[in-house]
């Protein structure tokens, strides 16, 4: 029978299906940060239970760590309980843990990958939405709450419905200027925050093999945005290439049999989706959003819409959301002032978006009016970024680098956006309070990013290119 | 918590509007806690709708308004999208609710409230359009929802739906059991598979 790649990994790992209920799922990787691990770990104590697969699970810290001076106590002490709280349930259990100023450490969903510990073929889970993620190097990769990584602590299983399936293809190649992020942006305009909600996304087609590893882990990232259980990509050549030689990938004869292996990780070709949609590369421009959520997003040359046509409770929404973003239907954004910027978070972290902003600003200056974090989404993209001299364009233009981690993506450290100021940020979410109480948030591209960055304004980058 | 779930019945709180996030159940900065007391999660429910920005609270948001109350909250489609964080159905367990009635609930969230014992339920855009219409013009319009029979009825009007759970978890609520209990008694079959896949 033809399968198809999610059939194949999801099969793979069937404990076994419940009777009318879910199915219980082998879990080859949990992931646990700082946040949703402490009453899982709680719990486990109150049951008297083990983790019965310790070596299965790594932990570190990423959403409360400050973006400075993470070699001095975090002055937050709520925060610095919680970080040290992980520290210690990691030894008690027995797990590996990547602590603060340990060179490995960074947000999760960048390490997993960049230190190879995501494989292809694999089953991962943390508690933590955008665990889809690592579903860009072919893996079925998906968010649970904190009820569910006590399950995985347990028993390295967990009980989920199987979800349907989509496959998203992209024909033709991307223009100039836009990205992974655009596409992602692009996809949820048009599909809505709920559009993939109960599916597992496969994206496919020229534009997506086209896109470098990091750029589909940017748009893996954000399959949960339309809702969708989990995105994943077929490993190739490009996967393959970006995990030979990381710390914890295969090595000498079983890197060949896991490359053997992850060859045969691709939908059969007449394997048949619960749903397929198809977009063209060439009708997908750098956007941006206007509103309260990641689906409320246009080209950053467009207009935002008019409540024509749309329901009694449509317009509820959409004119709640109007009001606390300060944008009235209709009209356009580029040109409008911009108070922050923000390059980072599990979206747009990695090194190629930080090659992405320095490219934009490189032999410019900051506008003086923005303020502009940018923050590594690990101490590896930090020393990359070294490596390459790109810390010396950005200085040189009047940016800063900061110390990695969450930061403003979700400002549960000190990285908040004040109430009402404007902040375009690379980040996933621009709900209402999102970067900080009061808070109002476009998302963009790490290049969009940057040309207000430099021109203190909405502008489309590819004027700047 | 683990309370045993039958059939409820209670006046409801209505929230009409659609995509409502995790982070507005509960904002990120009440997700430093590491436990899980439920009177603090419910205490800051829609903590930045319930209060303005100087801390007074906002008389105009529902839960805030006296003629609203009951154990039942009623919302628009795509609730609880977003974030994974379980701190929101804490939350909305905290508050007192037991029930969520909604069109479309995000995929995580539902699985967040069924763990913590708080009932999801699925009705049609018309089912629901009908409850916000009851539920405004009269807040003593009550709800049943019950578990038993998957049915769920509008009292006002007398209409009736059936909704979908599968016998599995209806089983967990009704008898006050979780999947951690079911997955630590099939310890044998997890390590079978562990031997068989080498």
């Amino acid at each position: 029978m033809a399968n198809t790649l999610f059939d194949k990994i999801w099969d793979a790992h069937v404990v076994q299906k419940v009777e009318d209920g879910p199915t219980q799922l082998y879990i080859d990787r949990l992931y646990c940060h700082e946040v949703t691990s402490p009453q899982a770990f709680a719990g486990m104590r109150a049951r008297g239970l083990k983790c019965f697969r310790p070596e299965r699970i790594y932990c570190m810290p990423d959403h409360n760590t400050p973006t400075h001076d993470q070699d001095k106590p975090i002055e937050d002490l709520v925060s610095k309980t919680q970080v040290d709280t992980l520290a210690k349930n990691a030894a008690d259990f027995g797990l590996t843990h990547f602590g603060m100023m340990n060179r490995k450490n960074g947000i999760i969903h960048v390490v997993g990958p960049e230190r190879g510990l995501t494989l292809p073929g694999m089953t991962i889970v943390c508690g933590d939405s955008h665990t889809s993620t690592h579903g860009a190097m072919g893996a079925v990769a998906f968010g649970i709450g904190t009820s569910e990584v006590e399950m995985v602590m347990a028993s390295q299983c967990i009980l989920q419905a199987r979800p349907k399936t989509m496959r998203i293809t992209i024909d033709g190649q991307l223009g100039k200027g836009v990205t992974a992020k655009d596409v992602a942006l692009y996809m949820m305009s048009k599909m809505t925050t709920s559009g993939a909600t109960g599916y597992f996304v496969e994206y496919a087609g020229e534009a997506i093999r086209s896109l470098t590893m990091e750029g589909r882990l940017t748009l893996c990232n954000l399959s949960i945005e339309m809702g969708a259980r989990g995105g994943m990509i077929a490993p190739d050549e490009v996967t393959f290439a970006y995990i030979k030689g990381r710390e914890y990938a295969p090595k000498g004869e079983d890197w060949d049999k896991a490359v053997a292996y992850w060859k045969t990780l691709k939908s059969d070709d007449d394997a048949v989706f619960d749903k397929e949609v198809r977009y063209e590369a060439a009708d997908i421009q750098p956007m941006i959003t206007y509103g309260t959520n990641p689906g409320m997003g246009m080209a950053v040359t467009d207009h935002i819409p008019t409540t024509e046509g749309m329901s009694e409770a449509e317009k509820t929404s959409f004119e709640k959301s109007m009001g606390y973003m300060g944008f009235a239907p209709g009209e356009a954004l580029l040109g409008k002032k911009v108070d922050y910027v923000f390059l980072g978070a599990c979206t747009n972290g990695r090194i190629e978006d930080f090659r992405a902003f320095a490219s934009i600003v490189k032999g410019r200056r900051k506008a003086d009016h923005v303020v502009a974090w940018l923050v590594p989404g690990s101490w590896m993209v930090d020393e990359q970024i070294r490596e390459e001299g790109l810390d010396k364009v950005l200085e040189a233009a009047g940016f800063e680098i900061r110390q990695p981690g969450c930061s403003a993506c979700l400002a549960m450290n000190d990285d908040k956006i004040p109430a009402g100021k404007y902040s375009v940020s690379t980040s996933n979410r621009n709900f209402e309070g999102r970067q900080g109480p009061g808070s109002r948030t476009l998302l963009a591209s790490p290049l969009t990013a940057a040309a207000a960055a430099v021109t203190g304004m909405i502008t489309d980058p590819r004027t700047l290119m | 918590m683990k309370q045993k779930f039958n059939i409820i019945t209670s006046t409801c709180v209505p929230l009409p509007l659609e995509n409502v996030d995790t982070d507005q159940i509960i904002p990120a900065r009440f997700l430093k806690a590491t436990t899980r007391e439920e009177k603090f999660f419910g205490d800051n429910l829609f903590r930045d709708w319930r209060y303005r920005p100087d801390g007074s609270l906002n008389e105009d948001f529902v839960l805030n308004n006296p003629t609203f109350g009951g154990q039942v909250l009623v919302a628009g489609k795509n609730f609880g999208s977003g974030s994974s964080r379980e701190h929101a159905a804490w939350a909305i367990a905290g508050y007192g609710f037991r029930v969520v009635i909604s069109s479309f609930f995000a995929d995580i969230h539902k699985n967040n409230e069924l763990n913590n014992f708080v009932l999801p339920v699925v009705v049609s855009e018309e089912f629901l359009k009908e409850l916000f219409d009851s539920v405004f013009a009269d807040p003593k319009t009550e709800v049943e929802v019950n578990l038993p029979e998957q049915t769920v009825t509008n009292k006002a009007t007398g209409r009736s739906e059936k909704f979908e759970i599968n016998a599995y978890k209806k089983h967990c609520l009704m008898n006050g059991l979780d999947d951690i209990d079911f997955l630590v008694e099939n310890k044998d079959k997890i390590e079978r598979f562990e031997q068989e896949r080498g």
